[in-house]
């Protein structure tokens, strides 16, 4: 039994529907990515699984519970953290309120009274972003709030982490260390879900990767399978020529996969 | 059958009034994403203008009826739009509620200011005609109304549906910066939005005014009735607005004919549109929670104890020089001033700190007065039941309108206002319509504090305890909490908290504070009635609030004292002229711009106070040749890793590191580079 199942969930808004019958799995222990273009309803999952949206059709299986209709902060508690795509970071507090009021919230408001200032620099520390901790969080860049909101998450101690583009922001330097985070995460048992456009990073970290396009699972398997998926490659290259020779030269959007293909 | 259509025919002709009015509200809001609530404002003031023109002025009715419907009120709201509503659809409801509740007391204030109170007419559209439906008649005034509701309904269907510009607005509706993609134009959609629903405020308020009576307060509040039927829309569909207005002109109407006016449920007559525009929004769906950007809106420093002890000590000492020696009359106003000072201190939990506006602050201080009254124990004990019930009533305001967010909360809180002042205080029961309840000066601990100028020193005393209350709790565990939640309830929800209780804790706490506030005040008048806590009054005091700052009890304390010299103003003349209105003139069109940073005036002493700070600082550093003496104290938090280079932030940082902008920011003037080197 995966740690997390999304059972053929459907989400329409109006006459669109963002999600379209899909159907993955996440495990505990593993780093699953989920890759697809602009549009593909990367984040509308996210919604779901996290409990921000309501499905109009399917269902959401968390260590085998069925949460569809579990609500948000219930969900969090059962073990389930997500950053966010659009940053969420709370810009009125510093870096270290940041992450003491998402301590706050997992021990409960009368554990709340207690110092935990060693655990949030332990935080801060391992996501790497302790010599921000006095800034205001809506002061500090871009990559490094996705971070915050990292940290913040692993206060409460998640086994499931859904991670909405965390790269973006961060230098190759950073992304480097980032992936040794990720891995390490992993390690502890904790089951990844990434949203991810960083092709390198998906390529190096991922078990498993599901690939999303117009709403639906197009592909699912390891970072090699789904390099030379056709539908994968018409999904991000608008055509495929995998099937005729055996694919050549498209470097532009998906840099892995063609390097790739041409060794 | 005769009294049916004898009552369908009034409220047909009511209902087809709102309709008129709120589809202009709807209209602007899902342009724009503003909710206006001087919509009812503007057409009041567009009435006077209509009978200006057409009275005083003796211009032809019709010509009269053109320029202010397609000339003034286009204009006005084209001006609007361009200066002040716009970029307001992206700012969290907390500012842009409260620019359109500036602009609501800014036009009151104006109407009173240019035209000064004495009985005016405006006679009905066809006056001399009338037509029987059965044993009913219908005015000819009643039929032009009717009339003008379809053909706004049929004009709006048409510009919607069939034009191109109609086409951009629909589009800017769902998406306005995908639809300045495509080459379309927003802001031209804005405006033109703008103008048309203030023309259609214009109608409304024309339509009405022969009925209702060319009054400030009567024409602007009847918007009420216009926000139900826009609920009854969401805000976005117009035949369902139309449906909503029609469907409330016709309940008000039928309530009038087939309640008995003996029986209980008579009470209920007048308080039919803000029941219905309670129900109504806690009816709706939930709404889906807010994700967008990070943007920290809470700036005010949070003092350590110390800190708040002195200067609570020192405010004490002031209010009792200040008040030495003065006038029964003055020392009543410095009272007025402190009550006002309290609850705006509530709203410094609610708004500032929890992003939630109430509009009904003012209520839960009556609730708090009334009970003061009934129970006749002027002790502690009496002043700690009231207050707990207050809170009591606060929480359960709360409960229904759990799964509210912003706007609609906030109207939500309005309705619960109107309600109450009509319902509860006016009853005999209460404080009786027109009516006065007597209230006892409190003992403490069996002294009775009798005098008016230690009452007053009580009163400032509570604000000391509740302003060092509200700090102790924005510096604990709950106030990070309440801003996080403000800053991203999505996020909070997703580490975990559960929103909802902790609003109605929020609300109840806050409505505890604005209660004990209502009590003191009881006190010290010894005799209130439901005048001293209209609904209506909650509007300027939130804006008060904001101007001077609803992030920090310094604000709160600046706001009480403004709030109470309002009046006092208003009843000055300089050089001859009455200042009337103009203070709401003031105050409101100054919310307008000051409502953008909750912050408020507050946060200049703050940061005037910082520089200061600075400067001394680096002048005892040169002095002693950088012994690092602060007045501030040593740093406790550990260093930097970053190193020497930023060592700069050590000044001052630890007080102002919630504001951002102060130490940390402007730490490259050149006094601070000074210390910094002679520190190394």
């Amino acid at each position: 039994m995966s740690l997390l199942e999304v059972d053929d969930v459907v989400v329409q808004f109006g006459g669109v529907t963002a999600v379209n019958h899909a159907t993955f799995t996440a495990d505990a222990g593993q780093i699953t990515g989920l890759i697809g273009p602009n549009g593909a309803g990367k984040t509308t999952c996210f919604n779901v699984i996290s409990g921000l949206q309501r499905p109009t059709k399917g269902h959401v299986r968390f260590d085998g519970r069925d949460v569809t209709r579990t609500p948000v902060h219930r969900r969090s508690k059962r073990g389930m953290g997500r950053t966010f795509q659009r940053l969420e970071a709370f810009g009125s507090l510093t870096v270290r309120d940041n992450v003491r009021v998402a301590l706050d919230i997992h021990r409960g408001l009368l554990a709340g009274f207690k110092p935990a200032q060693s655990d949030i620099d332990a935080l801060l520390e391992r996501v790497g972003i302790a010599e921000y901790a006095d800034d205001r969080a809506d002061s500090i860049p871009t990559g490094t709030a996705r971070l915050l909101e990292l940290a913040r998450c692993l206060a409460g101690d998640p086994q499931l982490l859904l991670l909405d583009e965390p790269s973006s922001g961060l230098d190759e330097t950073e992304t480097d260390a980032f992936g040794e985070l990720l891995r390490d995460l992993a390690s502890e048992g904790r089951g990844v879900l990434m949203v991810e456009h960083d092709m390198d990073l998906v390529m190096s970290v991922c078990d498993t990767i599901r690939v999303l396009d117009f709403g639906e699972v197009i592909a699912v398997g390891g970072p090699a399978l789904i390099r030379n998926d056709a539908r994968v490659q018409q999904a991000y290259l608008g055509y495929s020529d995998v099937d005729e020779d055996g694919g050549h030269d498209h470097t532009a959007v998906l840099p892995a996969v063609a390097e790739e293909v041409k060794a | 059958m005769d009294k049916f259509i004898a009552y369908a025919l009034p409220g047909l002709f009511t209902g087809a009034a709102y309709a008129i009015a709120a589809s202009g509200l709807v209209l602007t809001y899902t342009t724009t994403r503003v909710f206006n609530i001087a919509h009812g404002a503007f057409g009041m003031v567009m009435s006077f203008i209509f009978w200006d023109f057409s009275q005083r002025q003796g211009i032809p009715v019709w010509l009269s009826l053109i320029l202010v419907l397609l000339v003034v009120a286009p204009l006005t709201g084209f001006v609007v739009q361009r200066f002040i509503a716009r970029g307001l659809g992206d700012a969290p409801v907390s500012v842009s509620l409260v620019v359109t509740v500036g602009l609501f007391v800014g036009l009151i204030g104006l109407a009173q200011q240019v035209w000064e109170p004495e009985p005016r007419f405006v006679p009905p559209f066809w006056q001399d005609k009338s037509f029987e439906i059965g044993d009913s008649i219908i005015t000819g005034h009643q039929v032009i109304t009717i009339l003008a509701s379809i053909a706004v309904a049929v004009g709006l269907y048409f510009l919607l549906n069939r034009t191109r510009i109609g086409t951009a607005m629909r589009a800017s509706v769902d998406n306005p910066e995908l639809l300045r993609l495509f080459g379309g134009k927003p802001d031209t959609v804005a405006a033109l939005s703008w103008a048309i629903g203030m023309s259609l405020s214009a109608l409304a308020g024309i339509l009405l005014v022969s009925v209702v009576g060319l009054d400030y307060f009567q024409l602007t509040l009847l918007v009420i009735n216009a926000y139900a039927a826009a609920m009854v829309g969401r805000l976005k569909s117009l035949p369902l607005t139309f449906i909503g207005a029609m469907a409330l002109g016709l309940l008000d109407s039928f309530a009038l004919g087939y309640i008995d006016p003996e029986s209980w449920l008579a009470d209920f007559r007048p308080v039919i549109p803000p029941l219905f525009l309670f129900a109504v929004i806690v009816l709706m769906p939930t709404a889906q929670l807010r994700i967008g950007q990070v943007k920290g809106i809470v700036s005010a420093p949070v003092p350590s104890l110390t800190r708040m002890a002195v200067s609570g000590a020192a405010f004490m000492a002031f209010v009792f020089v200040a008040t030495a020696g003065m006038s029964e009359a003055n020392l009543l106003r410095v009272g007025a001033a402190a009550t006002y000072a309290i609850v705006m201190l509530s709203l410094v939990l609610l708004t500032g700190y929890g992003g939630y506006v109430s509009l009904s602050q003012l209520t839960f201080a009556g609730v708090g007065a009334l009970a003061y009254a009934k129970l006749d124990e002027p002790n502690l004990y009496g002043l700690i039941v009231s207050t707990l019930i207050a809170g009591a009533v606060g929480a359960l305001v709360a409960l229904p309108t759990l799964r509210l967010t912003g706007l609609y909360l906030a109207l939500s809180t309005l309705a619960f206002g109107v309600l109450m002042d009509k319902v509860v205080f006016q009853d005999e029961k209460a404080f009786g319509f027109g009516g006065a309840l007597s209230a006892d000066r409190m003992s403490v601990f069996g002294t009775t504090i009798g005098s008016t100028g230690n009452y007053v020193l009580l009163m400032a005393f509570f604000f000391v305890l509740c302003g060092i209350g509200v700090l102790i709790l924005r510096r604990g565990v709950l106030g990070r909490m309440l801003v996080a939640l403000r800053d991203s309830p999505a996020a909070c929800g997703t580490l975990g908290l559960d929103a909802r209780w902790f609003r109605v804790g929020l609300f109840g706490i806050s409505a505890a504070v604005a209660g004990l506030a209502g009590a003191l005040f009881a006190g010290l008048r010894g005799t209130i009635g439901a005048a001293d806590f209209q609904y209506f009054n909650s509007l300027p005091l939130l804006l008060l609030a904001v101007v001077f700052g609803v992030t920090s009890v310094t604000g709160a304390a600046l706001g009480g004292i403004g709030l109470m010299l309002l009046p006092v103003l208003q009843a000055e003349e300089v050089a001859g002229v009455s200042l009337g209105g103009l203070m709401f003139v003031i105050i409101g069109f100054g919310a307008v711009f000051a409502g953008r940073d909750p912050n408020g005036l507050a946060n200049l002493l703050f940061k005037i106070g910082r520089w200061g700070q600075r400067r001394i600082v680096a002048r005892v550093d040169e002095a002693t040749g950088g012994s690092g003496w602060s007045p501030i104290g040593p740093r406790t938090g550990q260093h930097r890793a970053a190193g020497d280079d930023q060592d700069g932030y050590d000044d001052g940082y630890d007080d102002a590191y919630d504001d951002g902008t102060a130490a940390g920011a402007t730490s490259h003037e050149p006094e601070e580079a000074g210390s910094v080197a002679t520190r190394g």
